[in-house]
């Protein structure tokens, strides 16, 4: 008895420790203690672009300017950012009132009506001044259902000292010299592979077939909606990846890379090239992080057919339509994505608007690396490239099914052939359930 | 000869079993107080020449917003989840083991596969409806939403380990304290309890545990500081734009110490609380 | 002891045949607290998920409605070559994962009730893998398995085992198999703990009489030991095939399903329909499939068990 007795009275003693010692998240769109504060709750993420101790800062001086408003910020990692957003949405009332959104769902939320259209929030003279790219991050059907706020695109990296010990002085222009140049260095053993990607079997993989099949001059659908990849040129980026794989042109760990490996082996010098959004410049070329500090050059992505061809992952803040203050919470968007925040925040993102890249202060707000490499000048550069992945409702399908059969390609499972064939097949059907 | 061999057979065997249980947490340690470069060296560093804490302190001294302060919060929050389950299964949980143990009735005794039915249900079942219900109690984003739904869902399971084991106490002790003057209630508090330690510790440890590591419930209803747990924190170690895999290391050691040094405090109750009851069904 | 079948109800006492109504109310009102606990909040989502099982509910498409499609979700699903493809694979990581850890649990239970110095320290070992988190299994052997700074692709190169460094997870075979080398590691010790505390349940009695008889210690193995493991045998088995059939967290951190759908088992396609494709009903459809066949497994557990308590 006594022993029982001890370890219940123990057990439970330590439960109310623990629950005093966590207290409870107050219950959603309860108002704070104290007053008729309004409160927001805002689902961000915690990872590239703006820091959470970024975010955390500027919603701090929001509520400043703002006392009568309280935001409750939750991060959660990229991976769960989708699900908690329609978890929110099918829970009705008490759930998020912003959310950060990725450019690939806008068209998936707003059919699903999870999402406010903010068209007629969105003046004709802020239009004019944001990038295309970043516009089209929120677009579905030509109404805006989100306010642009992250601005990123992928580059290309290389190591300046391999490629100058290659016997090469400019980057590559096309995917055929960037093979050149990798075959040329893995021949010297400069490197055992020469280029790491991303080809993990999830939307990253989906991104890189979008800028081979770009630059090779395919797309995905064609105006009506109806796949266009299984195409001469869809073959053809298909059989580059495939074929740089097998000539360990690519380094075969790519296919259980996602860009933080990507990141990490191109920063120890186990590539000469890599592919990456804007956060990996600054960190190839911190010393604490890199053996290759000084040399990880940012340049244009690659093109073939096209000049280049990158791919948006711009980000938007959007509404739930279940808020019930939606005018603060727009209030709370415009505040996030005004000039003057994002000037002064410019050192992890680049602003959306298009006036700020001729401001001297944005140059002087990057860091030293980014103003070396003259960073915002390749970037106004490479926005003229900007290519967006699929704007359709049912992308989440259409990305896996392609991720998968791009996969299967890549690991020997299929023919490229064979592959998109089944690729468009599926996509096929997929399409045809959601027009029924 | 013929002792020696099987001897040092044994030795060999045992020294390969406990190889292999131990180096991937040790490894895991190891990569914990490996220094940034040298947990991306090729070859391997097996042996990191400048240890370094600084992830520990790092954790434990962390503040405000910053991952390593949240992290804490997480361990907090999974102590109190994982707590909070374990008392609800044992209390609850061993009055109804009891009468499915002792107290047959017709109808009353198949009651307890309805119960175990509820074991056989994906968790994903659940979340599907649930989060409705869910954001009407405003329970998403509290302990108290992961505590009721996980004592739910633990609970059939103890009772089944609870009940196994006071089928095997002797009736006889219980109907001599019952003819000496106790009620039923008395006779389960003052006989039965107190022998049946073993198998209470053992159901609160599977009980903790399953509390503590589960994962996907978690990942869906928590989102806030205030409310996630240790296994959805320690997945945004590795998201695919921030994997810090010192972080991911050091997390991985911190929160598998409270489960692991749980179990081996009470170790001599779980082969004895198992012995003689789940392993009899 | 092992005459009283805990499956069969245990006949009320005689002496307390006056107090049979108490009792009854007794022995209900005992059990009404857990039953308010587990299906309080289970009961409601359970009956909630069969009904939206039964309609097309694919919250892309508000306009649709949700309209009542019987077993329209459920044949669908049954008529998926991809549904089929899961199943397949969820099926192969059960029997594989299962066999292997039967067969090394039983092996590490047997050394352990073996005498040898250490044998204490050796029980408390078993006991980390078994408490460690299973996300955190995940997370240690996809480190380990790391193609570039993984310890697995170190130690084979030191040692001469392979000549180049390997990429364990991007190829959907070797991606299945490591996956099911971390549940094994973090699984066996379950079977271990459960095995070990039923042989020493068994009579040291037992094997002097095999012995007597001439047995050699496989034969008092196969003669002795084995058939009084059935039982816990069965428990292993069953327990390991409800949670090997329900297996998310593990493929969910270490492979997302990849490669090329390698590891797509059927926990993870559920999540995927109802989450990432926001097609519900059929998510629920699939959520219902995949309760059925465990609850048969079930079933089949309670028939299994029973027939052991009879010979």
């Amino acid at each position: 008895m006594r022993v029982t007795v001890r370890i219940i009275s123990v057990l439970l003693i330590l439960a109310i420790l623990a629950a005093c010692a966590a207290p409870v998240a107050a219950p959603t769109g309860a108002p704070a203690a104290g007053g008729e504060k309004t409160v927001l709750r805002a689902l961000f993420m915690q990872q590239a672009g703006y820091q959470q101790s970024d975010i955390e800062a500027i919603t701090q001086e929001f509520e400043t300017q703002n006392p009568d408003v309280d935001i409750q910020l939750d991060f959660v990692a990229y991976e769960a950012l989708h699900d908690k957003i329609i978890t929110s949405a099918a829970s009705g009332a008490g759930g998020y009132d912003v959310v950060l959104m990725d450019c690939i769902w806008p068209a998936e939320f707003a059919s699903a009506e999870f999402i406010l259209d903010v068209t007629d929030r969105i003046s004709e003279d802020m239009k004019a001044d944001i990038w295309p790219g970043a516009l089209e991050a929120v677009q579905w059907q030509g109404r805006l259902y989100g306010m642009p706020w992250l601005n990123d695109v992928l580059y290309l990296y290389y190591n300046r000292a391999m490629l100058e010990q290659a016997g090469f002085t400019e980057p590559p222009k096309t995917w055929s010299e960037l093979r050149e140049m990798g075959m040329a260095a893995k021949d010297q053993g400069l490197v055992e592979y020469p280029f790491i990607e991303y080809f993990q079997q999830e939307e990253g993989l989906t991104i890189a077939f979008a800028y081979y099949l770009f630059a090779f001059g395919g797309s995905f659908f064609d105006d009506e909606g109806k796949p266009t990849f299984n195409s001469p040129e869809g073959l053809a980026a298909l059989n580059f990846m495939v074929s740089g794989l097998q000539d360990g042109l690519i380094n075969p760990a790519s296919l259980e890379s996602t860009y933080e490996e990507v990141r990490r082996t191109f920063s120890q010098g186990g590539s000469l090239f890599s592919v990456n959004w804007a956060y990996q410049l600054n960190l190839a070329n911190d010393p604490a992080e890199s053996q290759i500090a000084g040399d990880a050059i940012v340049t244009l992505m690659p093109g073939e057919q096209e000049t280049s061809a990158t791919i948006n992952g711009g980000m938007g803040l959007a509404i739930m339509r279940a808020s019930q203050n939606p005018d603060k919470a727009w209030e709370y968007i415009q505040y996030l994505s005004s000039k003057d925040v994002q000037k002064r925040y410019a050192q992890n993102a680049l602003p959306i608007w298009k006036s700020l890249f001729d401001d001297p202060a944005l140059l002087e707000a990057q860091p030293a690396v980014a103003q070396e490499q003259d960073f915002v000048n390749v970037s106004k550069q490479q926005y003229a490239f900007l290519r967006n992945r699929p704007i359709v409702p049912y992308y989440s399908e259409t990305s896996e099914i392609i991720a998968r059969e791009v996969q299967a390609a890549l690991t020997g499972a299929k023919t490229p052939e064979q592959a998109l064939a089944d690729a468009e097949g599926e996509v096929l059907k997929v399409r045809e359930q959601y027009m029924q | 000869m013929r002792r020696l061999l099987p001897q040092v057979g044994l030795y060999a065997a045992a020294l390969l079993v406990a190889a292999i249980i131990l180096a991937p947490p040790i490894w895991l340690f190891i990569s914990s107080i490996s220094s940034s470069a040298e947990l991306l060296s090729v070859p391997v560093h097996w042996i990191p020449e400048a240890p370094t804490f600084e992830r520990y302190v790092q954790v434990i001294t962390a503040t405000g917003g910053e991952s390593a302060a949240n992290f804490r919060r997480s361990l907090l929050n999974s102590l109190a989840v994982a707590l909070l389950v374990t008392t609800i299964c044992i209390t609850v949980g061993a009055l109804a083991a009891y009468s499915f143990a002792r107290m047959s009735f017709a109808g009353h005794g198949n009651l307890i596969y309805v119960l175990l039915l509820s074991y056989t249900l994906p968790p994903i079942m659940l979340v599907i409806p649930l989060f409705r219900v869910m954001g009407d109690l405003g329970l998403t984003n509290t302990i108290q939403g992961l505590v009721i739904i996980y004592a739910s869902l633990i609970m059939p399971f103890a009772i089944w380990i609870l009940r196994s084991y006071f089928q095997t106490i002797p009736a006889d002790l219980e109907d001599a304290a019952m003819i000496d003057g106790c009620t039923r209630l008395q006779a389960l508090a003052r006989v039965i309890l107190p022998i049946s330690a073993p198998g209470i510790v053992a159901t609160a440890l599977f009980c903790f545990l399953a509390s503590w590591e589960e994962f996907l419930i978690a990942l869906i209803f928590t989102s806030s500081p205030a409310a996630k747990t240790i296994p959805v924190a320690i997945a945004e170690f590795t998201g695919r734009h921030a994997i810090d895999y010192g972080m991911m290391a050091t997390g991985g050691v911190i929160a598998a110490l409270p489960p692991i040094a749980i179990a081996l405090v009470f170790q001599r109750y779980l082969i004895s609380g198992l012995s003689s009851g789940a392993v009899k069904g | 002891m092992a005459t009283t079948s805990p499956l069969q109800p245990v006949p009320p006492r005689h002496s307390r045949l006056t107090h049979t109504q108490q009792e009854r109310f007794l022995a209900w009102a005992l059990i009404a607290p857990a039953f308010l606990v587990v299906f309080a909040l289970i009961f409601a989502p359970i009956v909630r998920a069969f009904w939206m099982s039964l309609h097309v509910i694919d919250l892309k498409r508000p306009a649709l409605g949700q309209p009542f499609v019987g077993a329209g979700n459920y044949l669908d699903i049954l008529q998926d070559a991809t549904f089929w493809a899961s199943v397949g694979r969820t099926a192969y990581f059960m029997v594989v994962s299962i066999s292997l850890e039967v067969v090394l649990g039983v092996a590490v239970a047997l050394l352990l009730n073996q005498h040898f110095k250490g044998r204490g320290l050796l029980r408390a070992l078993v006991l980390i893998p078994w408490a460690l988190p299973i996300t955190i299994d995940a997370i240690m052997w996809k480190w380990i398995y790391n193609p570039t700074y993984g310890a697995l692709n170190s130690l084979l190169y030191q040692m001469g085992v392979i000549t180049s460094y390997r990429t364990w997870l991007s190829d959907p075979v070797s991606a299945m198999h490591m996956v099911i080398i971390a549940d094994v590691w973090k699984t066996t010790p379950l079977v271990i703990l459960l095995t070990l505390a039923a042989l020493q349940t068994i009579p040291p009695a037992l094997y002097e009489a095999a012995r007597v008889d001439g047995a050699n210690a496989w034969r008092s193995f196969w003669s002795v030991t084995l058939p009084l493991l059935r039982p816990v045998l069965t428990i292993i088995l069953v327990i390991r095939t409800m949670d090997a059939f329900k297996v998310f967290d593990i493929i969910y951190i270490m492979t997302s399903g990849g490669p090329s759908d390698g590891t797509k088992v059927i926990a993870y396609y559920t999540y995927l329909e109802a989450f990432s494709f926001l097609r519900q009903g059929r998510g629920a459809a699939l959520a219902w499939l995949m309760t059925l066949f465990i609850g048969m497994m079930a079933f089949l557990y309670i028939r299994l068990v029973n027939r052991e308590t009879e010979y």
